[in-house]
């Protein structure tokens, strides 16, 4: 178990150090989440009362639409260095390799969120930085990961992933993207946790069935 | 199995025929190896046609009853069923809508079966059923999505509400298009197989829970139903049931007939391909050596 999770975190950390130096993906995911943001402060003309109603869909319509851009980088510079045999060659099982990959994504999709949040709450005037919201922007980050790294895999040989990848991931996350608008709305009304029990029960199965899914499926994905 | 066996039989004999052809190919110009190769078309050709005449009873067989049945379906929605009263001549909508939401449910189950089979064993069959089953079930719910709408807009005054099986129904067509894009988007081999099994998969495991979503979803939004008949509790039986019944058979019967037809096709295409990759193999070889055959023939020649 303790080895497991070793080799899944040193995993992670190759995708955190390239980031680390580059700063790609996370930066790719906050710039478009706050473009999509912003257009919308545009677009809608934002009365308190209308800001608080379509203020959750705004802000988790961005950041499912910027994470794909993130979770597209993470097996392309793969893809692109080469290095996706060299993964596979590594004396791993490949559900850790799927689960490191996940990691990396997560901490990336959690980063970006970190700024998205703030700017966020200042250009609707609505509070989002709750203890409530917090556990539902991990669950959904999870879930975007475990599904987001699953359909990364699939589509990173496709002559056209950066169209592929969206088509994949974003009907398929709906669930999860629901589950996350609906809970912010009512934390946004002032609801507890109480009010949105049924949709955190759905992310945390969301999340648990395609953990583990992907995990299953992803050895088939990776296979030469 | 015989379909199967009389391809690799092809393909055997394909291979004798270039092996001879290949230990001919010194002693015959380029010429002569065109005329092997026109046999070789010519064979395969008569096995075709051979394989097309003692397949289609089944197929006509299954076409009649197709027809036959999807026939009296329409004259049980159009003269025979009694025009309901409140909602007028739309709700016949019903009985095409129903049926095709049915085989498109169908598709679904049969797209996960065929991947899970596929992953398992590898045999390309499952991968040709998983194909003709997601584009028959692909259109089937276009079907679902078009009759349905056409219906609500009288009925319930909308064309589209966030209804629970609506919902789903609507990101279940996207998933399966995508899975037809991916497809398309892929080039041929054993690693679309395996990668369109793995999303066909994914999309089954996500059926109920964006359904337990959407139910969830329909709750905290009560639909916004206006129309002059959305609190009509309507039964379903008598002639209105029977009706439902025939047509729900003859469209699985049609959807049964459809993606076997495409399953053939299928099958007929790889095998097409298979085929011209071996044959323009074999004509780059021939290509080769007699090129080598002239020029090793042309430089003494030459010399002298």
């Amino acid at each position: 178990m303790g080895a497991s999770l070793a080799t899944v975190w040193t995993l992670a950390r190759k995708d955190l150090l390239l980031e680390l130096r580059s700063k790609d993906i996370v930066l790719a995911i906050v710039v478009f989440a706050l473009l999509v943001i912003a257009i919308f402060t545009f677009a809608i003309e934002l009365t308190p009362s209308r800001a608080r109603d379509v203020g959750p869909g705004v802000l988790w319509a961005a950041v499912a639409f910027a994470g794909v851009l993130g979770l597209n980088r993470s097996f392309a510079v793969e893809a692109e260095g080469d290095t996706l045999d060299g993964l596979m060659l590594t004396p791993v099982s490949r559900e850790l390799i799927f689960f490191g990959k996940v990691l990396g994504n997560f901490i990336f999709i959690t980063i970006a969120q970190v700024v998205i949040f703030p700017v966020f709450e200042a250009l609707f005037n609505i509070s989002v930085l709750q203890v409530e919201t917090i556990v539902i922007a991990l669950l959904a980050s999870l879930g975007f990961a475990a599904v987001g790294t699953a359909f990364a895999a699939v589509s990173v040989r496709v002559r056209s992933r950066e169209i592929m990848l969206p088509l994949l991931f974003l009907p398929t996350s709906v669930p999860l993207i629901m589950a996350a608008v609906e809970s912010t709305s009512a934390v946004v009304d002032g609801g507890s946790w109480g009010d949105f029990s049924e949709w955190l029960q759905l992310a945390i199965a969301f999340d648990v069935i395609f953990m583990i899914a992907s995990a299953v499926l992803f050895q088939f994905v990776l296979e030469e | 199995m015989p379909c199967g066996a009389s391809q690799t039989g092809r393909l055997t004999r394909l291979g004798g025929y270039l092996k001879l052809a290949n230990s001919h190919d010194f002693t015959m110009g380029r010429g002569r190896a065109r005329d092997r190769l026109h046999i070789l078309f010519t064979d395969a050709r008569a096995e075709q046609k051979h394989a097309m005449a003692a397949l289609p009873k089944i197929r006509l067989i299954w076409l009649g009853f197709t027809a036959a049945l999807m026939a009296l379906t329409l004259w049980m929605v159009f003269l025979w069923v009694p025009t309901e009263i409140n909602q007028g001549n739309i709700q016949r909508a019903l009985y095409f809508h129903v049926p095709v939401a049915w085989t498109a449910m169908v598709a679904i189950v049969l797209i996960a079966v065929a991947s899970v089979a596929y992953l398992k064993t590898r045999d390309e069959k499952w991968d040709r059923l998983a194909v003709a089953g997601a584009e028959t079930g692909v259109i089937f719910a276009a079907l679902m999505l078009i009759t349905g709408m056409v219906w609500a807009k009288p009925v319930w005054g909308v064309w589209w509400t966030g209804e629970a099986k609506l919902t789903t129904t609507l990101i279940l067509f996207f998933i399966y298009v995508a899975y037809l894009m991916f497809r398309a988007y892929f080039p041929p081999g054993e690693q679309r197989r395996r990668l369109a099994a793995i999303i066909g998969l994914i999309g089954a495991i996500d059926t109920p829970i964006i359904y337990y979503g959407a139910q969830l979803w329909e709750r905290a939004h009560p639909s916004a139903v206006v129309g002059p008949y959305s609190n009509n509790d309507s039964s379903v039986d008598g002639p209105v049931g029977l009706t439902l019944l025939v047509a729900t058979i003859a469209f699985s019967v049609l959807f049964v007939y459809v993606a076997s037809e495409r399953y053939r096709l299928r099958k007929q295409e790889d095998e097409v391909m298979a085929l011209r990759r071996a044959i323009s193999l074999q004509a780059l070889r021939v290509a080769t050596t007699s090129d080598s055959t002239e020029s090793i023939s042309s430089a003494p020649a030459g010399g002298a």
